[in-house]
């Protein structure tokens, strides 16, 4: 199958669209079944023929092909479209659209397509629905043939063009209109020149590309309008990059600060060598991970809400058995800083493998909620909203915790604690119960992280290992004890971070920034924001 | 005190154990040792742990049919907890402490690089599972997994082919798996008339897991008007992030497809499909091939796993293709001695779980179809290509300069793992 | 002379334990080399090999000691100068393969060769000679630490900010050796050596020599520690590890001191990491990672921190244990490890060699409240 014979499918079919659908005539059985014998290069055909019919049944088919739900039922050979309910598929006939039943996967057959077909299908699906009352459709039919570009497919865009109503479609029509021309042989120079102006007008990458295929133009004025167009876009899209490159440090620093938070209580204030620390992160993790488990077997609808529902659950079950840890081990080791950093490193390994031996040593699935999947266009940055939530979870859980410190009486005893200790006691404060639950607050805050890392990351009994190197680094770097070194100290290594990988590599890059801590030390011994007074010695 | 009787108990009920196994045979005959080589902690055990239990079940399955040579079958497993230095540490305590007839382990390259020389030093037996980069040969390994040309190269003429990919990314972990394919890879490209403008090659450090940078620059590389493809060596325990941040940016694999060489069902199972649907990997099995050998190993596993959700990948099948031949080739030569199953080995042939058979050649290689597959919503794959017959696997690469005039044949009277067809001796340029 | 100053500078019980540690070195080679295989005392050389193992990290443990147990530097980077040591002495033996890569390039080691090098990097030049690559194994470690040490300790870079940095100097070291460009055989680093001055490294003779090399290595590194401890020096560094303003208060450049001591330190690290990589047969970046670093500092807590002969009996222990229970009990030996850390900080907060004064101090005291 070549790709000019899918073009010749495209041109069939859009032209008999354009000319408001005079139905070619076909056994829509016949067609359907082709649709599911033969190898992918006859479903190619099948898949046009289908779309060229002009059936009205040819687009809910389409889709559930391109979707994978699409089934043959062995039994009487009916072609069927499955959607999932429970455990099982509830069917509908491809043919008449009526009920047929429910039955498990196992017991259909799956029309199979690969890559192209999915492409094919989506241009046929797209073409279908040119106009098509969903305005969403509309837009996707129209940024498939600005990319598409085949000549033959002009007509119909200038048709839709023409019917189009809503401004930011007619826009994209518009474009696509102007990548078509740009490309065809037919178009004036004068046509040409008026496409430059209106792709140069879109200014996104695409745009670019083509811009600077037509940058190769022989025509002399062409070239140095595609070359100007070009230039300036370049232009812009740098700014844009440099931009981005700000974004992606700052949901880098996010993470990072995330990862970071929970130990500058214990180690910041608290003065622990926490080795354990990772783990805590991890049990967070795997806190989502059960509840993420429980909801899909007992309560499906509630999907959405499950990284909600386990925020408050990975907080207690972390900062539990942060409780816990203190009130065994590390509370008899106040006093020998160095020690805690040996019991806790024993304590990473046994909960390490712990959790190997519950949940077995391979990846767990974390799934995404949909209000978490995607992105959306900010100007021409691509913020995807699982990193933008991010980023607002760290902001928002480094304010509450500020607010615990400063505002409540815990926050006072931790201080007061936290500061000294024999005078904190004089006082009557129960430092005992502060230093529990203060390990256990850090250790908590650890376990929050770990809902939000269980988003981008393994979830896997290794996950801790690769953040508690960087933790270190962050609150060493942002000034021991103190929580806006570890906010600033978190940013500036993210947003540094991203702007040496795209000149340096990503290896290079990482390199560079640790040497620059080492100096950073050098030139402040304790950070950015240096405690003051007695406590540092 | 406490952990002195744990450890006592645990050793007595490990006896026990023991003793009621070998009480089944009623044979006062010693039995034969099988060392298992894998990772059980650190950060390889996310991939090798579930080797070590699929040898476990293939020798409780051979046991089961009546043992080997009228002995039966013993596991001595190891824990080289993904310590480079520890892996040559326990293949010699294997061979030497243990006596283990053969091994069966390794995962990443510098594992097998590690214990290489204790292997020709002892002279024992290796079986190494793993897809791996090529450029070795040695008397006392055998490869049951995939060379560069079982591969890596037929996934890029698939998708050069039937996609018509024109603009190619070479992503991968920077380790020698990756650089060397990628070197391959190159090469070939360009034999087959791609501009280097037209190849962007990145690599990342290991568990590299902030991919926003190079998913955008994916990007950007892919909006030059030219269809474009991504071929990732990127190495386990980075993907999970790698294909979060695709799906996340929405990369779709009608637009720019993943073919990957290091993702197969296990590491799938640790990632919602949804979004990735259609992207790829080559591989020579995958768990969703339907032969009745197949479905038998799958059920098999499951129920001696207990557990109906594990999954079954390449390297497993690897490793039963060969067990099974090493019994074979102990049947054939009579004896566990090294030797002898050295050379009893070569030209040995056992089924495939694909339907085929693989032989193990003269260069301690073993032939395998190789299978492109789509990536589906439920974590499993779709073959959507397959070589029509095995594919040999090539140990010394025909894109590299230094090594497409060596060969390997461990036959006598040839017995060379490094010939050089040019100068007609052994030894690499035979100087 | 020298010798003699180092002797009568050490304490009788430590005198006892270098002797220990020379027997230890020299008995097994002698049943090794004159007994044969089979009879009850012949000890094979793959168990030469291994206890050689455990008397390097035993040295790595002693340097480690050095700074942290006297000056109280808590160093988590000094598995770096033992790699790098280490690395020194992969670069010499890969060199001495020759044309006995499976290349057959007599100057290119094989990685670079399927890497397409076409000739040597610069660093690379002179590891082809023994007299060259020897002082270079206590060159580049100690270059380093005293780049890293003047800066840090002029800066006055104490307590945990000291430990982070070193750790984030091993890290960084780590990632650039893993990188294929760096030029050292990337995260494969190296491995199939051949001789080592002419010796084939395989060899039973060779391996009983590398042995004797390692139990006279420690025992002259407890020596010279001995030494330097017992002397007026030694008192000064113990006084900066308690109390470091005072002593600057008093005049002293503390500076120094530390930058002495952390230097003799890297250098003992790095010897020991020389003869730690012919004996395990490989170097890789792996050995930097900051675990390996954090590691080492656990072997000095669970053997006795600020005494010479805790170190060692820690890294042999600990090492030992790894080695038994990753055989005996693959499946669940991190809990035990896990435990036995956690045990060690709360019940013998001196370590091993402090148990002894540990139960004469509880036994003493039972005795005074028993008349009560």
């Amino acid at each position: 199958m070549t790709p000019s014979r899918v073009l010749t499918g495209m041109v069939s079919l859009i032209t008999a669209l354009a000319l408001a659908g005079a139905a070619v005539a076909g056994d829509l059985g016949t067609l359907v079944v082709n649709l599911t014998t033969g190898g992918f290069g006859d479903r190619e055909t099948a898949i046009n023929a289908l779309a060229a019919s002009g059936e009205p049944r040819a687009a809910p088919i389409l889709e559930a092909l391109g979707a994978g739900r699409l089934y043959v039922r062995p039994a009487d050979k009916a072609v069927v479209i499955g959607k999932a309910q429970g455990n099982q598929l509830d069917l509908t006939d491809a043919l008449t659209g009526k009920p047929a039943g429910t039955a498990s996967e196992d017991a259909l057959q799956r029309v199979r397509i690969n890559n192209r077909l999915r492409g094919v299908i989506d241009d046929a699906v797209g073409s279908l629905t040119l106009l098509s009352p969903d305005p969403r459709m509309r837009r996707s039919a129209a940024d498939s043939l600005f990319k598409q570009r085949s000549p033959s497919a002009l007509p119909a865009v200038e048709h839709a063009l023409a019917a189009e109503k809503d401004a930011g479609i007619k826009r994209a029509f518009a474009e696509a209109r102007a990548s078509i021309i740009l490309a065809s042989n037919d178009a004036s120079k004068a046509q040409k020149l008026e496409a430059i102006s209106v792709i140069r007008g879109r200014g996104d990458r695409d745009a670019m590309g083509f811009l600077q295929a037509a940058a190769s133009s022989s025509d002399a004025d062409i070239k140095a309008a595609a070359t100007a167009a070009a230039g300036s876009l370049n232009q812009t899209l740098a700014v844009w990059e440099a931009a981005q490159n700000v974004w992606y440090g700052i949901s880098l620093g996010s993470v990072l600060l995330l990862a970071a938070i929970g130990l500058a209580i214990t180690f910041g204030t608290m003065g622990v060598i926490n080795m354990a620390h990772g783990e805590m992160v991890m049990l967070g993790a795997y806190t989502t991970f059960v509840v993420q488990q429980v909801i899909l077997a007992y309560a499906p609808g509630l999907f959405d809400a499950s990284i909600v529902i386990a925020l408050p659950l990975a907080f207690l079950v972390a900062g539990v058995i942060g409780v816990l840890i203190e009130r065994s081990v590390i509370r008899f080791l106040y006093g020998r800083p160095l020690d805690t950093l040996l019991a806790t490193w024993g304590l990473s390994l046994v909960l390490q493998q712990a959790v190997r031996t519950i949940f077995g040593p391979t990846n767990r699935e974390v799934r995404a909620p949909s209000w978490m999947s995607g992105s959306f266009l900010v100007g021409q940055i691509d913020v995807t909203y699982g990193r933008l939530w991010i980023v607002v979870f760290a902001l928002l859980v480094f304010a509450v915790l500020i607010l615990v410190l400063r505002k409540t009486p815990l926050g006072l005893h931790m201080r007061a604690v936290t500061q000294n200790r024999p005078m904190a006691a004089a006082m009557g404060i129960r430092t005992p119960r502060v230093d529990a639950l203060t390990f256990g607050l850090g250790s908590g805050i650890a376990g929050l992280a770990g809902v939000a890392l269980s988003q981008i990351d393994n979830v896997s009994p290794n996950l801790g290992q690769g953040y508690i190197i960087d933790s270190f680094m962050v609150v060493v770097f942002g000034g021991v004890g103190n929580l806006f070194g570890t906010l600033l100290g978190a940013t500036a290594l993210g947003i540094a971070n991203k702007f040496l990988e795209p000149y340096a590599g990503a290896v290079l890059g990482k390199i560079l920034v640790l040497v620059f801590i080492i100096l950073f030390i050098q030139r402040r011994p304790r950070g950015m924001f240096a405690l003051k007074g007695r406590a540092v010695e | 005190m406490k952990l002195g009787s744990l450890l006592r108990t645990g050793l007595v009920a490990a006896g026990l154990l023991a003793g009621a196994a070998a009480g089944a045979f009623a044979q006062d005959k010693e039995p034969i040792k099988v060392g298992i080589l894998h990772s059980l902690s650190g950060t390889m055990a996310i991939s090798e742990t579930t080797l070590k239990d699929v040898m476990l079940m293939l020798i409780d399955e051979q046991n089961k049919k009546g043992g080997l040579l009228g002995r039966k079958l013993e596991a001595v497993v190891v824990d080289p907890a993904s310590n480079w230095p520890l892996f040559a540490e326990k293949a010699r305590e294997l061979l030497q402490k243990d006596k283990v007839a053969a091994v069966f382990g390794c995962w990443t390259s510098v594992s097998r690089k590690s214990v290489l020389p204790v292997f020709e030093e002892l002279n024992g037996l290796l079986f190494y599972p793993v897809q791996y980069e090529g450029e070795e040969s040695s008397r006392n390994v055998f490869y049951t997994g995939a060379a560069p040309n079982q591969q890596a190269i037929p996934a890029v003429d698939y998708l050069m082919q039937n996609e018509g990919v024109k603009r190619w990314v070479l992503a991968g972990t920077d380790y020698v798996y990756p650089r060397t394919t990628n070197k391959i890879l190159e090469a070939y490209l360009k034999m087959k008339g791609v501009k280097a403008e037209d190849i962007m090659i990145n690599y990342t450090p290991f568990g590299h897991s902030d991919w926003q940078s190079i998913v955008a620059e994916i990007k950007k590389f892919g909006s030059a008007g030219k269809k474009t493809a991504v071929v990732s060596t990127i190495n386990g325990d980075a993907n999970v992030p790698f294909y979060k941040e695709l799906a996340n940016q929405g990369i779709k694999a009608k637009d720019i497809p993943v073919v990957a060489f290091s993702v197969g069902e296990e590491e799938l199972a640790g990632i919602d499909t949804k979004p990735l649907v259609g992207h790829l990997a080559a591989w020579n099995y995958f768990e969703s091939v339907k032969t009745p050998l197949n479905e038998q190993f799958i059920k098999e596993w499951k129920a001696f796993t207990k557990n109906p959700k594990r999954v079954t990948n390449d390297p497993m099948e690897a490793h039963m293709i060969g067990f099974n031949m090493w019994v074979q080739a102990v049947k054939k030569a009579g004896s566990t001695d090294p030797d002898k199953v050295i050379d009893a080995i070569i030209g040995v042939s056992v089924p495939n779980l694909t339907g085929g058979y693989a032989t193990m050649m003269p260069n301690h290689h073993i032939t395998k179809p190789v299978l492109i597959g789509e990536i589906q919503g439920d974590g499993q794959f779709d073959v959507v290509w397959q070589t029509p017959g095995e594919v040999v696997g090539d140990e010394w690469s025909d894109y590299l300069p230094d090594s497409k005039n060596l060969i390997s044949d461990w036959r006598k009277p040839m017995n060379c793992g490094n010939f050089n067809v040019a100068t007609g001796k052994c030894g690499g340029k035979g100087l | 002379m020298i010798t003699r100053f180092l002797w009568q500078g050490v304490d009788r019980k430590l005198r006892w334990f270098i002797a220990l540690v020379l027997a230890a070195g020299i008995v097994p080679v002698l049943l090794n080399l004159f007994t044969p295989p089979g009879s009850a005392l012949h000890v094979p050389a793959w168990a030469l090999q291994l206890v050689g193992k455990y008397l390097c990290y035993a040295a790595l443990a002693l340097a480690v000691d050095l700074v942290w147990g006297y000056c109280g530097i808590l160093t988590l980077g000094h598995a770096a100068f033992f790699a790098l040591g280490g690395y020194c002495m992969g670069m010499y033996l890969m060199r001495q393969i020759g044309s006995r890569g499976v290349y057959g390039n007599p100057i290119l080691p094989d990685f670079m060769v399927f890497l397409n090098y076409k000739e040597l990097p610069w660093f690379w030049r002179g590891f082809d000679h023994f007299w060259f690559a020897a002082p270079m194994i206590v060159i580049v470690p100690s270059v380093l630490a005293l780049a890293l040490g003047w800066f840090a300790f002029r800066s006055r870079v104490t307590g945990v900010y000291l430990s982070i940095i070193t750790q984030a100097m091993t890290f960084a070291l780590m990632l650039a050796f893993f990188r294929n460009d760096t030029g050292l055989g990337g995260n494969n680093g190296m491995t199939d050596f051949k001789d080592i001055l002419g010796f084939p490294v395989q060899a039973d003779g060779t391996r009983a020599a590398l042995y004797l090399a390692s139990a006279l290595m420690l025992a002259l590194f407890l020596l010279i520690a001995g030494a330097i401890v017992g002397s007026r020096f030694g008192k000064a560094l113990t006084a900066v590890r308690d109390a470091e303003s005072r002593m600057r208060f008093l005049g002293y450049r503390v500076e120094g001191y530390k930058l002495f001591v952390f230097v003799l330190s890297a250098a003992m690290a790095g010897i020991a990491g020389a003869l730690y990589v012919p004996q395990v047969g490989i170097i890789n970046p792996s050995e930097f990672a900051p675990g390996n670093s954090i590691e080492a500092v656990l072997w000095v807590a669970v053997g006795g921190r600020g005494t010479l002969i805790g170190p060692v009996i820690g890294a042999v222990l600990v090492n030992w244990a790894k080695t038994y229970l990753t055989g005996a009990l693959p499946e669940v030996w991190l809990f035990a490890l896990g435990g036995l850390f956690i045990a060690v900080t709360l019940f013998l907060p001196r370590g091993v060699v402090g148990l002894w004064a540990q139960l004469k101090a509880g036994r003493e005291r039972s005795r005074r409240v028993a008349p009560a």
